[in-house]
């Protein structure tokens, strides 16, 4: 076999790829479910912290701040282990699914929190006067005309935090969540063969790839207030 | 509240422990000490590529760049230390994770350093030639310090990124911090070792994420 035809045979060999491609599938859709229901949950959850936050109850704030800055400063990975390793012993059985879908949602959260935090800071000191003095409530203020401004702000960086949380679905790997890099290790494993985890890295960039052109293509849209 | 203590808090188990958790701090800084300036380097070639002149040049940058940024680092790690020695081309776990974390480092740092270069005036750049100084020199001493003044929270805060990243090195059993508190539980079937690891990441970065918050709100204002 020459060097190429050996290289081949190695990452692109037919007979594996045709044998491992359905679970690979498989594992994609795993791959898009969880990450879908991350984004979801996960925004959901920041943007609603940060709501409370506005209200500047500051015990509250201060909880929420702590939240956000240890979630932020741990390794996703550390929580992982520590979840699905630790509760066990505590008598809470959790699947691997649900424990990735769990420390990826709160990590996703936290970040959401501070990046809607900062839209909601940065939205001018008039805005909340000129609404309430129009007779509006503090939480409709909030809601009807400080959100939707701030909104505009967030959905770059937003955008950009939510691809990099959705890409560590990967991890999952290490718990043995089926996603498409735990079913291309097991398939190399039984396959010898490094033809899986080829077809796992193109998998992963026909579907970040699009997002992440398009998250550029965001930036530089909303580019107004950033230097 | 005891069976937590005793799970996640055990002294007894994380004082043990400690040894073996120190010297995988050693690693964890040392891997940071290898990758954080590859990827500077890196980023910062690539993000001068990408704001090039020359066509193919900027092209060829703007494909890496989103390529290795749509890639999961840890899907990189994998393909490089375990595909890779199928062909022939075996490596040491400190070589695939600098090679991997080069890669996937030199795409986010070059997004962050393409955004800097992109901020500074065009006037800055036309000035600077005029007063007689090398294209060069310009960008050494008139664009880069801007550029890079302009992005410096973002820079910041993607080191953290990487320092957070160093824990996939654990994957491929690179005896690095959360690789050595991992043993140790899996040898004690108790996560106290993990909540050390867990609590020294957090010694070491949350001060950086509070200074980088100080930075970006005195650069909004």
């Amino acid at each position: 076999m020459t060097g190429f035809e050996r290289f081949i045979d190695t990452f692109w060999n037919t007979a594996v790829l045709v044998r491992y491609a359905p679970a690979i599938l498989q594992g994609v859709g795993v791959t898009v479910v969880l990450s879908l229901l991350i984004v979801i949950c996960g925004i959901a959850l920041g943007a609603g912290l940060a709501c409370v936050r506005a209200y500047r109850v500051r015990p509250v704030s201060f909880v929420i701040v702590i939240y956000a800055d240890v979630l932020r400063a741990l390794p996703p990975l550390v929580l992982i282990l520590l979840v699905f390793f630790g509760l066990p012993n505590l008598g809470i059985r959790l699947s691997a699914f649900t424990v990735l879908f769990l420390v990826l949602t709160l990590v996703l959260a936290a970040f959401a929190e501070e990046i809607v935090w900062a839209g909601i800071t940065a939205t001018p000191k008039g805005q909340w006067e000129a609404a309430r003095s129009t007779g509006l409530g503090f939480t409709q203020t909030l809601g009807w005309v400080v959100l939707p401004q701030a909104t505009r702000m967030v959905i770059p960086p937003l955008t950009n935090r939510a691809i990099a949380i959705t890409k560590m679905t990967a991890l999952g790997m290490v718990i043995g969540v089926p996603d498409i890099l735990g079913q291309a290790t097991t398939a190399q494993s039984f396959s010898a063969n490094a033809t899986p985890l080829t077809l796992a890295a193109v998998a992963y960039v026909l579907l970040f790839l699009p997002l992440v052109v398009f998250s550029r293509w965001l930036e530089t849209r909303f580019s107004g207030g950033r230097a | 509240m005891e069976a937590v203590v005793q799970q996640f808090f055990n002294l007894d188990i994380m004082l043990k422990s400690l040894p073996l958790v120190m010297r995988g701090l050693g690693m964890t800084v040392l891997i940071c000490a290898v990758v954080i300036p590859l990827g500077l380097v890196g980023g910062l070639l690539a993000a001068l590529g990408s704001v090039s002149h020359n066509r193919a040049l900027r092209w060829a940058s703007i494909a890496f760049v989103d390529l290795f940024r749509a890639v999961p680092p840890l899907v990189l790690l994998i393909f490089i230390y375990a595909g890779l020695p199928f062909s022939g081309l075996s490596l040491s776990p400190f070589t695939a994770v600098t090679i991997g974390f080069f890669l996937n480092n030199s795409a986010y740092f070059a997004e962050i350093f393409r955004a800097g270069l992109l901020s500074v005036p065009k006037g800055q750049t036309e000035a600077a030639r005029s007063t007689g100084l090398s294209g060069g020199q310009t960008l050494i001493w008139v664009t880069l310090p801007q550029a890079t003044r302009n992005v410096l929270p973002d820079l910041l805060s993607n080191v953290v990124e990487v320092v957070k990243l160093t824990s996939l090195a654990s994957v491929v059993s690179l005896g690095e911090m959360l690789h050595a508190a991992g043993l140790v539980r899996s040898l004690t079937y108790n996560a106290s070792p993990l909540v050390l690891a867990a609590g020294i990441y957090l010694v070491l970065l949350w001060p950086l994420i509070r200074v980088i918050a100080r930075f970006e709100r005195r650069i909004a204002t």
